[in-house]
This record gives C-alpha cells, structure tokens and sequence, in this order.
C-alpha cells in the first residue's frame, strides 16, 4: 500500500525529523486560506500516488496567496499518468542550498534492511544510479540490531556531508529507521531532504510503502488507504479476499494460486490472445468466493470469454464448481466460458458442470486456445 | 538419498489442532509421512487422529519427547514469525513453514537468526516439501507425481502441481519436489536446492519453476552455469504481468524494470537450461 507525500511527511515529523509547515487542500480557495496563514510563497504540490509529478506539472511555486489559488485551481483540474489530482499539498517554500536522496528499504538479496544515500538527490535520482551508481551510496542494517547512529555517521562521511549537519543527519536516519519499523514499510524515502540556504535540514519530500500483509497491525495506517485511485473491482475484489488485478484484454480468468494465475494469463498471450485481468481466488476457496470473483470478471464489458483454471489441492474442485453454478444462475452470462477443473474431486466437479453449457478442456494449453478462440468470435 | 525429506523424517507439526494443521496432519499420515507429534500451547497432553499423534505445549517439550528432526508451520500469520523462533531455539534443524501473509520485516529477523543458528527454513507462504513414495511435508496433493529421477524446485504452489502432474501423465517421476515459497524473503532459494540436486545421487535431472520478481533465478543460472552437471529444464511465471503490480505473491512484482520474465528467461537460456512456453511444456524437454 503507497501512501500519499502528506501522510508520509506528517508520519516523518511524528518521529522528529523536520518537514515544512504545510496542509493538505482539495480545493483552491483552501489552497489560498493556507497559502496565507504560511505568509505568501508557497509551493503546490499535486497528491497523487505516481513517481514524477514535478515533471509532469504538478508541483508549482507560488508567489503569494492569489497566485497559490490559480496554481491550485490548475493542478486540481490535471490528470497525471492517468490519475486525476484530487489533493494539492500546500508547503511554505524553502530556499535550497542542497538536496540529498535518503530511504530505507527492503534488500532482498542480502535478506536486511538497506540505506541508501546520495548528495545528488532531487528529480533526476533514478538518473544518477543509473549513470553514476559510484554517487550512490548502501549500508546494510542488521534487523535483529536495528540501524546504530555510527552507520548513519558513515554515511554522512561517504556523501562528503559536511561536519556540522552530521548531528541532524544521525537524528534524520534515526527517526527515519524507527518510521520504517514501526510502520512494517517496505519503503521509507526522503527525496529530497534538503539544506536550506539558512543552514535547516528538512525532509522537503516524503513516500511510504506499506506492506500489505502487516496491516493487521497496523489498524491508523489501514485507515489512511486511498482507494480513490483503484479500479472498483479491485476494490470489490479486497473485501472478498481475492487477488485481482484489472487488464485490458477481453478474456476474463480465475485461477486458484498466484504462480498459476499467472501461467494462466501468459499462455492465454501464448495463444494469440489477451488476459483481462489477474484473479487469484486462493487456496480452499468455497462456493461464495468463487461466485464474488465471477461478479467481478463479468462487471468488465470488454470481458467476451471466461477461463477457469482450477488445479484442486486444498481447493476442491465440486466445491469451485458449486460456486461457479451459483454465480450463472445470479449473474446469468452472456459470454462463452471455458473450465478446466484438475485435482481433488475433479470428477465431481465436472459432473455438476455437465448441464451448465460450458465449453470443458483436460489441458492448460487446449483450455487457452478454447478460450482464445471463444473470444474471437464473441467481438 | 533425494533431498531434505525421506524415510528418516521424524517430523512435528505446529498449529496441529487447527483446522489446516489437522486437515493436513491427516493427508500426511495417510501419505505414510512418519509425524511424531504435534504443538499448540494449551493443549498439551490432548492426543489427535485418534489417539495417534500426541499434542506439545511447546516445540521443546515436543523435540525432548519425540527427537524429531523436522517441523511444519500451519499457524497464522501473525503467530507464524514466533513459531519459526520457537523451533530454532528448540534445536530443529529443517523448518518448513506453510503460513502465507508473514510481514517481510519479521521474514528478516526470522532470516536472520535462523542463519546464526544454521538452521534450515523452507518457506513462508510454500506448499513444502514431498518425496515421493517416502515423505510428504506439506500440502502438495500425493497422488499427482510418482517416485522417479527428476528434482523439482518452484515458487510457486499449484502451478507446481500442474507440473508434477504433466510429468506424471508422460510416466515421469520426482525425487524431491521442494517449495521454495513466493515471498521476497524466505528461507532457501533456488541455488540452495540446486546444489542439493546436483550431490543427490537420486537426482538426475532438475526442474525449476521461476516467476517474475527479485533476482534469485538469475543467481540459479549462475550457479547452472558454472557448478552444475545434471541438465535443467523450467519455466518462468508471469510474462504478461505489468509492471508494478503485485500479482498475488508478495515476491511476484516487477520493480524499477528489474525481475522481469524475459531478464531471467535470457540468463537461463544462457546457462543452457532449456525453457519451456508453457508449464505443460517443461517434462518434455527432458524426455
């Protein structure tokens, strides 16, 4: 789960690091009261879950209240990657002497967390590591010890820091180490954490991933879930338990198991056609899971064919059957649909499905290309 | 020999009263897996499958009372951390845990302190382990793979059926199949049961099941390349995944352009592992 800059950075300043003083607006004229309450020079900032607002727009300074409300009003009617800008964050401005690049993060090849540096942060990070990695600089912390004040001091030295912003930097890092902790984030980053040009060190920007799996534990951060930006389905699909991703093919599918979800979709592409969504019921699902899903896949008008691609261990498949039976008869669909039903009770399963006009296949590949060719001649 | 499992296992089950635990504990026993008892704090003392299993308060008194030599996680997400603790510092030298949805920061403290004990973990979020006509210690259906020759490793849980299953219809038999598990950090990867493979006198050929995400099958290849003599075949999920997204297993996601299918494809075709289009594929490019 992403989390906006604001929440970020109000999350950030709860474990001391200094940010800017700032609101969030979702419509100008609050944009203009805030902007005068911070005393006129402003920058607007657009809240949308996407990398690369700064370039495409949607961050702004202004030079006092009034332009703060045109800048608003602009922002506010933008769309950024797709996503329309529902929230402008409105933030005194700083005057910048430096921008350093600051996150903590998952390492999953060394199993630890990471912290990664830089004194050329700002826009074009993604830039640097890829050019100059040499500017870029890691340190591995142990997660039984935590991250010690010497390593940040370390590397305050390998990013040629100097000397008298060393003490903000440890407590930065250090606050920084206990957000992403105490959040369970897979992601905690400062981009950038300047130095202004009164010599302040302050976390001008601020992005947190959340793990989804450790949501239960944390209920405040649950709360703070956007879901202005997910597609309904997929929003249907979380209160169900079911995995579900949406995609722009015509060929809806269910799958039991995320790697053979996956299979599924790729050999769907593999015989010339293409997958209109990822939907991962899960292991044991019964028949009220699998009906949620079927709701889900044909609420999609592109949807012209259905594959079920049931592989029964813990699931069973007269169980999945069951469900799939109980669907047609609430949803009634229009479009062809393809079963595969292998595993646990397969027969059963099957024999339910006898009288449900449904086109059968005994292998994954016959069942794409059943699918595929279903598809075709449904546009 | 095969790999991890056999004859010998001596194995306990954690969360052996709950609904998975028991459901589970029964399979196995059934599959001839030899279990020698069973935890779940509060209950010790109670007996399961008719007076056949007994039930531990905790993962030492079970191992003092049993020697077992192997553990099975069906607890919760949420207790699944501290039951990989529990039996480390119990002395259990193979842990396989089955609970999906363990936070990957307890993953790496979990990681990280079975590493100092030399503990053995398979898993999270797998379906274990099974040794056909020997051991089964998880949840793979038994009745889907015959005893034989070729070593099957994957990420992934039935996609990894749909493998065992298309090599059975061809009469072709595994010596170990092992899940490694679809979370960014687990206990064993790839390369880990690779070289197992490669010392397993009963391993002849290897299967490996990838999937998009991190960059473990790109170090398997490595290690094909440079150590391994048995041949390889296998196969990579999620070629048609976009970019971003989470596709179900915390593992599977492309980020900032790396993990992808067609990067760990190419360092496999590379190392001379033969890759198959698709998962029904794979048995015969080993015939």
């Amino acid at each position: 789960m992403k989390l906006h800059e604001y929440q970020s950075k109000t999350i950030f300043s709860k474990y001391g690091i200094p940010i800017p003083k700032g609101r969030v607006a979702a419509t100008a004229q609050e944009a203009r009261q805030i902007a005068d309450e911070l005393g006129g020079r402003v920058v607007i900032k657009s809240q949308v879950l996407v990398g690369g607002r700064g370039k495409a727009g949607g961050v702004k300074l202004a030079k006092d209240s009034a332009e703060a409300e045109q800048l608003a009003t602009q922002i506010l009617g933008m769309e950024i990657k797709g996503l329309p800008v529902r929230k402008v964050l409105v933030d005194e401005a700083s005057a910048i002497d430096q921008e350093i690049y600051f996150a903590i993060t998952d390492d999953r090849a060394s199993k630890r967390p990471v912290m990664i540096a830089s004194a050329a942060g700002g826009v074009d990070i993604e830039e640097v590591a890829a050019k100059t990695p040499e500017k870029i600089v890691k340190a591995s912390i142990d997660p039984l010890l935590g991250l010690r004040e010497y390593q940040a001091r370390d590397v305050a030295l390998a990013i040629d820091l100097p000397r008298e912003y060393w003490k903000d930097f440890v407590k930065v890092a250090m606050g920084l180490w206990e957000v992403y902790k105490n959040s369970d984030a897979t992601l905690a980053e400062i981009n950038p954490l300047v130095i202004t040009k009164d010599k302040k060190m302050i976390a001008l920007d601020g992005k947190m991933m959340i793990d989804d799996n450790a949501l239960f534990r944390q209920p405040a951060l649950s709360e703070m879930r956007d879901t202005d930006e997910d597609a309904p389905s997929e929003i249907e699909a979380r209160k169900y338990g079911l995995s579900f991703i949406k995609l722009d093919g015509n060929i809806g599918c269910m799958v039991n198991g995320a790697g053979l979800a996956m299979t599924s979709m790729d050999v769907i592409k593999l015989f010339g056609g293409e997958p209109a969504n990822f939907l991962d019921v899960g292991g044991g699902a019964g028949a009220e899971k699998v009906a949620a899903a079927m709701r889900i896949i044909l609420t999609d008008p592109n949807v012209k064919a259905v594959l079920f691609n049931i592989f029964g261990g813990i699931t069973r498949c007269d169980e999945v059957a069951r469900g799939i039976l109980a669907a047609m008869d609430e949803v009634k669909p229009k479009v062809p649909m393809v079963v595969r039903l292998v595993g646990t009770n397969a027969e059963e399963g099957r024999k339910l499905l006898e009288n449900a006009k449904m086109i059968t296949a005994e292998t994954l590949a016959d069942a794409a290309k059943k699918a595929v060719e279903a598809a075709k001649k449904g546009k | 020999m095969s790999i991890l499992v056999d004859k010998n296992t001596r194995l306990i089950v954690q969360g052996i009263t709950g609904n998975e635990g028991l459901f589970h504990t029964t399979q196995m026993v059934a599959y001839g897996t030899n279990i020698v008892g069973g935890v779940t704090p509060g209950k010790g003392g109670e007996w399961v499958l008719d007076g056949k299993v007994p039930v531990f308060d905790s993962v030492k008194t079970a191992r003092d009372a049993t020697d077992a030599n192997a553990t099975i996680i069906f607890v919760p997400a949420r207790f699944a951390p501290d039951a990989m603790f529990e039996a480390a510092d119990a002395g259990i030298p193979l842990i396989i845990c089955i609970t999906e949805g363990v936070p990957v920061q307890d993953m790496m403290r979990v990681r990280n302190y079975l590493d100092q004990k030399k503990v053995r973990l398979i898993g999270p979020n797998c379906p274990g382990l099974l040794t056909p006509g020997e051991a089964k210690v998880g949840i793979i259906p038994g009745n889907i793979t015959i005893p034989g020759n070729v070593g099957v490793v994957s990420r992934s849980g039935t996609l990894t059926y749909e493998v065992l299953y298309a090599m059975k219809n061809l009469g072709m038999g595994a010596s170990t199949c092992v899940g490694i598990g679809g979370d960014p950090i687990n206990g064993t990867n790839f390369r880990d049961v690779l070289e197992m493979f490669e010392h397993d006198p009963k391993t002849e050929k290897v299967i490996m099941i990838g999937e998009i995400g991190g960059n473990e099958e790109e170090k398997a290849a490595e290690y094909i390349s440079s150590k391994m003599t048995k041949p390889v075949a296998g196969f990579i999920a999620g070629q048609t995944a976009p970019p971003g997204k989470r596709m179900g297993h915390a593992g599977a996601i492309i980020e900032g352009g790396a993990g992808t299918a067609a990067d760990k494809i190419k360092a496999m075709e590379a190392a001379g592992v033969k890759v198959a289009k698709h998962p029904e594929e794979i048995p015969t490019l080993l015939q």
